[in-house]
């Protein structure tokens, strides 16, 4: 077996963090870019540019100013003290909070396009059909809106899976808590355990080629709006 | 007139007003005509409450949907409309089927007046349910839509240039629905369109837009035969008559068609209809000429006894325009300005309009 | 004029391009990221007496390693350990005889809330903290170090839970001064300036409770022929530097 139980454990750990990570931007996410491809406020440029920040900063930067912030002196921190929740950071909990800042606009910038695909009208239609705004939102754009979810995703769990720089910033290295998959591939390295970072790079290799053969095949066929 | 639905709407768009007060009658057809950027779109969309007036009181059947005194606004859902779009709009993701019923599924089972079999008979779409949309030719298409307004057993339907989108032979395959629509249903019918045949097959009533203001509005019959408005200066002016089948010549191949609340009669080349169907017809102001005196041993059909409403000058200066009265059913004539001054042409003059040819419409 | 811009434009490319190689009294240093400081304080010193210019990389030292097998320019290595320049050695990628030690570690216990920390280290066993941060001992000797400490005191069940790993020296210090784990493993380097400790409370670790912390220089072969190399490398055998060093906490 090439690999061991701890690298297993990485592995295991990632794909937890991934799905929940992905599942928390796709809830939050989601009114977010519908804000973003509906609103005429003029908030909508603030708030898209700070979506997409992530996009544009280092890891390392974002991962800097979650460590300071969800520390004990942050004020994220002290609001998840004032809950009782004690300080995120080196817990599984900080690595989600990090991961979904990080992997954010990989999540809302493609619901964004979808549901700016979208237009008007369907919305339009919908509702001189009697249905309310809610009703509209599940029974046509969610639907309509099917391949950005699709997209937005498999980006999201994909980007959260080779996320190294937060991990390494707040993650403290725990195993089975904080040492996700690229951490332990680095450790390897550092450890010049050439063989096993080998062995796990290469899986990560074919699971993003697989990823992304996934989604470049979900977006043909994508349905137009007749 | 029993004003039903009633709306003051005014809109300001950067480079665009709206300012009307529209009174339309709570049954029939009823037309806002005018060119593009006349506002009739905007109204449609008021009424719909998909674009919200700034100033606007809206109510329909005696139901308020908008008074912007109160503040009140009523949304799009809640109002009994149904609407067709230019494009039909369906939901790509939805069978026709399940686009027809998308409405009708939201509406509480008592209000359900129209149903499912009804109205794919109605609109002739009963072979397409189990279909998707992206498969419809673009005629099916917008039958779907207009089934799927009805669906909604709307209070009134509000048809946004249906046609528009459609070439010549879908337009054909579309208007004898409309006109079934019409004739069959009781749900009142606002219909935007620039096209003036559209307009003369379909409206009872007409509402005409020109940047934002209502230039006229009443009964068709009326609004097209008169003067001061833009439309009898058209090279297709006319009036739209709705007479009433009467006798039949089945040797000739004569159809008498009785003019509304007179014994007056038009007669046309048509195969027998049961008497008492009404029938439309339109009769070009180019088509009809004057004469002081009624001349039996003309080729011409139709002779009317008329009196002369009023008169004025063609955008050509050799011409002249004349709205007649043919004992209540109104009439317009284009003759030229020698012949005016020949026959002495005065309003209140009495005499006869032989009129060329009459135009079936539909 | 018309060909002069475009002309001028690809001679201050080439130049650009070509400016490192030119000058050949520069040396490209990968320098263990403990020893940035006094590395910077160093190299003031070294430009100003020698007239060579040193040109420094910082990082962990299993990363320089794989970087320099893996045909990095760097021309002399200063480790944060001695198994990386002697496991370079064996494997051809340094210049013989040129290894030695540079400085020698000191581990403390560090937190940056004055009186924390006892200076006999008793309040690793008081347990009152949350988080103990240490380099991550497989790829760092002060994290190794760290281990062994803990593995002396008989602290290596009571503190599991609660180790929390840098990826190197300088993170594990990060943890602890913004305040995300109480205390930490630290360089002594990191925390000591003119001679004593600048902030917060510290155990300075005493040398027997673990290996000792050897650091090692090296030149390697890319550095062969550059006199700057060698220049370096003899300097920092010199009393200046070794003044130094000493002032950042390091032994000899």
């Amino acid at each position: 077996m090439p690999l061991d139980a701890s690298d297993l454990g990485a592995i295991w750990l990632t794909f937890k963090l991934a799905s929940l990570t992905t599942l928390i931007l796709l809830l939050i996410g989601t009114p977010i870019a519908w804000w973003l491809a509906r609103t005429r406020s003029w908030l909508r440029g603030p708030i898209g540019a700070i979506v997409a920040l992530p996009l544009v900063l280092p890891p390392t930067v974002i991962g800097f100013y979650l460590l300071i912030a969800l520390g004990p002196h942050g004020w994220l921190g002290q609001a998840t003290q004032a809950l009782g929740l004690g300080t995120v950071v080196f817990s599984f909990t900080g690595l989600v909070i990090g991961s979904v800042v990080y992997s954010m606009p990989f999540v809302v910038q493609p619901l964004q396009n979808a549901f700016s695909a979208i237009g008007e009208r369907p919305l339009e239609v919908a509702a001189t059909l009697r249905a309310s705004p809610w009703d509209c939102f599940f029974s046509v754009v969610l639907p309509l809106a099917r391949p950005g979810f699709i997209t937005a995703s498999i980006l999201g769990f994909a980007h959260t899976v080779g996320e190294f720089g937060v991990v390494l910033m707040i993650g403290g290295n725990i195993p089975d808590k904080t040492r996700v998959v690229s951490v332990q591939i680095f450790d390897h390295v550092e450890a010049m355990e050439y063989m096993q970072a080998h062995w796990l790079a290469g899986a990560m290799l074919v699971f993003s080629f697989l990823v992304l053969l996934a989604l470049y095949a979900s977006r043909r066929g994508k349905p137009a709006w007749s | 007139m029993s004003a039903l639905i009633q709306a003051r709407l005014q809109v300001a768009f950067d480079d665009f007003r709206l300012d009307v007060d529209l009174q339309l009658p709570g049954r029939g057809v009823s037309a806002l005509f005018g060119h593009s950027g006349s506002g009739k779109t905007t109204c449609l969309r008021c009424l719909a409450g998909l674009e919200r007036a700034d100033q606007a009181y809206i109510e329909v059947n005696g139901e308020v949907w908008q008074d912007s005194a109160r503040q009140y606004f009523m949304p799009p859902h809640q109002r009994p409309i149904g609407y067709v779009f230019q494009e039909a709009s369906l939901f790509p993701h939805l069978s026709v089927k399940n686009n027809l019923i998308f409405g009708w599924r939201r509406i509480a089972q008592h209000q359900r007046q129209v149903g499912l079999e009804h109205a794919c008979e109605l609109l002739g779409i009963s072979h397409l349910l189990a279909r998707k949309p992206d498969t419809l030719s673009g005629g099916e298409r917008q039958r779907v839509g207009i089934a799927r307004a009805l669906l909604t057993s709307p209070k009134v339907l509000l048809m946004d240039e249906p046609l528009a989108a459609l070439d010549g032979p879908r337009k054909r395959e579309i208007l004898p629905y409309l006109e079934r629509l019409h004739d069959q249903l009781q749900i009142p019918l606002i219909y935007v369109s620039h096209a003036q045949d559209e307009v003369a097959r379909l409206a009872d009533h007409l509402v005409l837009l020109e940047q934002g203001k209502v230039q006229a509005s009443g009964p068709i019959s009326q609004t097209l035969a008169r003067l001061d408005l833009p439309l009898a200066l058209q090279e297709d002016a006319g009036v739209v008559i709705e007479g009433e089948v009467d006798a039949h010549d089945a040797a000739y191949q004569l159809l008498d068609l009785k003019l509304p609340g007179s014994d007056l009669r038009l007669r046309l080349t048509h195969e027998a209809l049961a008497p008492g169907a009404r029938l439309r017809v339109k009769v070009q102001a180019r088509d009809v000429s004057l004469s002081l005196a009624d001349d039996s041993r003309s080729s011409i059909l139709n002779r009317l006894p008329v009196r002369v409403c009023a008169l004025r000058a063609g955008d050509n200066p050799a011409q002249m325009l004349v709205s007649l009265d043919a004992d209540g059913t109104a009439l317009l004539a284009r003759v030229t300005r020698y012949s005016s001054d020949q026959l002495g042409l005065h309003e209140g003059q009495q005499l006869w309009a032989q009129i060329k040819s009459v135009a079936l419409l539909g | 004029m018309r060909m002069r811009a475009p002309r001028f434009a690809l001679t201050a490319v080439f130049g650009m391009l070509t400016l490192n190689s030119a000058w050949a009294d520069e040396v490209q240093v990968a320098v263990a990221a403990n020893f940035t400081a006094p590395i910077q304080a160093i190299a003031k010193d070294f430009e100003k007496d020698t007239g060579h210019k040193l040109v420094a990389s910082f990082g962990a030292t299993g990363q320089f390693y794989a970087q320099i097998k893996n045909g990095a320019p760097f021309e002399v290595f200063l480790s944060a350990d001695d198994t990386t320049p002697e496991k370079l050695e064996n494997e051809g990628e340094t210049v013989k005889g040129s290894r030695f030690t540079y400085a020698i570690g000191t581990l403390a216990l560090w937190s940056p809330k004055a009186g924390y920390v006892d200076d006999k280290g008793e309040v690793l066993k008081k347990n009152d903290y949350k988080h103990l941060s240490i380099a991550n001992p497989k790829a760092a000797p002060y994290g190794l170090a760290a281990t062994q400490v803990l593995a002396k005191l008989n602290l290596t069940e009571a503190t599991k839970g609660k180790l929390v790993e840098g990826q190197n020296i300088t993170q594990a210090f990060q943890f602890v001064s913004t305040g995300n784990a109480e205390l930490g493993f630290v360089a002594l380097s990191q925390i000591y300036k003119d001679g004593k400790v600048s902030n917060g409370s510290a155990w300075i670790v005493p040398a027997n409770l673990h290996d000792p912390i050897k650091q090692d220089a090296v030149i390697l072969n890319k550095g062969k022929d550059n006199a700057a190399a060698k220049a370096l490398v003899d300097y920092l055998k010199g009393p200046k530097a070794a003044e130094v060093i000493k002032s950042y906490g390091y032994e000899l």
